[in-house]
């Protein structure tokens, strides 16, 4: 196993060093990821389903303001990892973790976490698109009324906010009442999206959040997610080998072996991409395996 | 989805029959329904046809040998024992199928819906006969005589207690995981999924579970005429005593003739009409929802 994590200066991407790294900017901010710094550390992870092992001895870092992308093969338990970032694992019968994962000097793993904080940090995007059976609204109302927001006002800024962020409050702001079922795929997944920018969460974890959607719809949240580099912290889980290429600061391959899943290769994604260092990363990448 | 289900199977010989008789079996059942209302005016067409409606309402009392047909008193008592069971059974059947799915360990979960169902199973006389040995001295205790409009809400309300629980279950059940878990992502907390997410998902089966139980309260007789006192009169108090419609079919059929039979009948019409009402209410209130 290969993991690099080497620092190189070289930026994968449109980076302008941005005036005020780290925090809430402007959506046009470009990366941070020339000064890389963890945000999430993860060492030794595994997790097992009853007998089974999803994954094994993961070893990995989550750069601040940077996507990084999890790639391989189906069932190699990428988003098994996703789910344990955000202790989404809690809610499968059966489901164990061990090792570390530190999320802002914080113990994710640790029993006194306060789990429903931690969610509000780290905000999650399923693969399909869950809006609530309520109306656009209510959707994003819902999280910020539960995590103490009480004015009207406040609420409805933040919801015209997130709303533009996502490129959806021209399409929508004449029919908020409206079912929020009753969007587009594509519509529905971006709002997903701006419900969990409103809790202002400091990383994004997306679990294949274009794979349900049409190609055009699929283009606008992709569009979207590179928007958000630099704000947000992003891990996204994608089968979409070009997707991730175009977007990503960082990728990472996951591979299923004999005893579970088991990370092959990390680093930055050019070299990921084009100058893999483990056989299987330039067979998977190249489209000769998986 | 626009395409019916109808057109888009091609039916084969065998279906083609299979079909003709499961549409003969299906036209029976409504046709029994239809045959019912026919009787039910039939029968009350005697005191329909030379009294009118408004006797019904208007007349100085029930004593229907005389021509005084008020059912005022006994409609009253037939809708206030449902609303009353109503408001104490709905909440807690709510809140018995959230117990079941959001909060009790799932061994405890099975042994209380196997409770629940068994509660569901207890013949209605049954419940007449605990609540007027165990329930209505009890009351008798607060206020004289013990069976009363209060006694009826009570045995009613454990009654429809297991309807209400039941369907709030297979609603609950019914709600998709990835809701579940798409409110978990957001840090929601369980009551906050709950009240956000999980009951408005649910509301219309909630809603036709109500409406079930209430169907279920309006019709019981058995029950209701042995603890509930069956004197014909407007209750003022919840420990007055009072005649249901059904409880006063019950009690005078034996021996009603002519227009009280018939006056009777009408009672029966007016029982059906409430029970066409909720069923259209739930029909509405589906549409509603599945458009929501």
């Amino acid at each position: 196993m290969t993991t690099n994590t080497s620092n190189t200066s070289h930026c994968a991407d449109n980076g302008n060093p941005p005036e005020h790294a780290y925090t809430l900017g402007p959506l046009q901010v470009g990366p941070p990821c020339c000064d890389p710094e963890p945000l999430l550390r993860v060492d030794n992870l595994s997790l097992h389903y009853a007998d089974k092992i999803a994954l094994e001895n993961i070893s990995l870092a989550i750069y601040r303001g940077c996507i990084t992308a999890l790639i391989g093969p189906s069932g190699c338990g990428k988003t098994s990892f996703l789910s344990s970032l955000n202790r989404l694992t809690d809610m499968i019968p059966g489901c164990r973790v061990s090792g570390s994962i530190r999320f802002d000097g914080l113990d994710v793993r640790s029993p006194n976490l306060d789990v429903q904080h931690l969610r509000r940090d780290i905000g999650m995007i399923f693969q399909k698109p869950v809006p609530f059976p309520l109306s656009i609204r209510r959707n994003i109302e819902l999280p910020l009324r539960e995590h103490g927001m009480r004015s009207q006002a406040e609420i409805n800024d933040r919801l015209q906010e997130v709303l533009r962020d996502v490129g959806l409050w021209d399409e929508v702001r004449e029919r908020l009442e409206t079912p929020a079922q009753a969007l587009s795929g594509g519509q529905q997944q971006r709002l997903c999206i701006a419900r969990a920018l409103a809790l202002q969460p400091k990383v994004l974890l997306m679990d294949e959040p274009c794979s349900a959607l049409d190609p055009i719809a699929s283009a606008v949240v992709e569009d979207l997610i590179s928007r958000l580099q630099g704000r947000y912290t992003i891990v996204i889980v994608t089968h979409n080998l070009a997707q991730a290429r175009r977007i990503a600061n960082y990728a990472a391959l996951f591979w299923m072996q004999e005893r579970g899943g088991r990370l092959i290769e990390f680093g930055r994604c050019q070299q990921v991409f084009e100058a893999p260092a483990h056989r299987l990363t330039a067979a998977y990448v190249n489209g000769q395996r998986g | 989805m626009t395409l019916s289900k109808r057109n888009i199977l091609s039916l084969s010989l065998t279906d083609k029959r299979l079909a003709r008789l499961l549409g003969g079996c299906a036209l029976l059942a409504a046709l029994v329904v239809v045959l019912i209302l026919g009787f039910l005016l039939g029968e009350s067409w005697p005191v329909l046809h030379h009294a009118p409606l408004t006797h019904f309402f208007t007349d100085a009392s029930w004593h229907p040998t005389q021509h005084l047909y008020n059912v005022m008193p006994m409609l009253t008592a037939t809708l206030l024992s449902s609303l009353g069971a109503l408001l104490l059974a709905g909440p807690l059947g709510i809140a018995s199928g959230l117990f079941m799915h959001y909060y009790a360990p799932p061994r405890l979960a099975g042994v209380y819906r196997r409770l629940i169902e068994l509660l569901a199973g207890i013949p209605s006389v049954v419940y007449g006969f605990w609540g007027l040995v165990t329930l209505a001295p009890l009351v008798g205790r607060l206020h004289p005589p013990g069976v009363s409009l209060l006694t009826a809400i009570l045995v009613l309300a454990l009654m429809v207690l297991p309807t209400v629980a039941l369907i709030a279950d297979a609603a609950l059940a019914a709600i998709p995981a990835a809701y579940l878990r798409g409110a978990a992502a957001l840090g929601l907390s369980r009551w906050g999924m709950i009240a956000g997410v999980a009951l408005p998902a649910a509301r219309t089966g909630l809603v036709s579970g109500l409406l079930l139980a209430t169907g279920r309260a309006l019709g019981e007789t058995m029950a209701v005429l042995m603890v509930a006192g069956n004197a014909v009169q407007q209750p003022h108090s919840l420990f007055d005593s009072v005649r249901t419609l059904t409880a006063n079919i019950a009690l005078e059929m034996a021996y009603a003739m002519g227009d009280h039979r018939a006056a009777l009948f009408v009672s029966g019409l007016a029982l059906m009409l409430l029970v066409l009402i909720l069923v259209g209410m739930a029909d509405v209130f589906q549409r509603k929802a599945t458009y929501a």
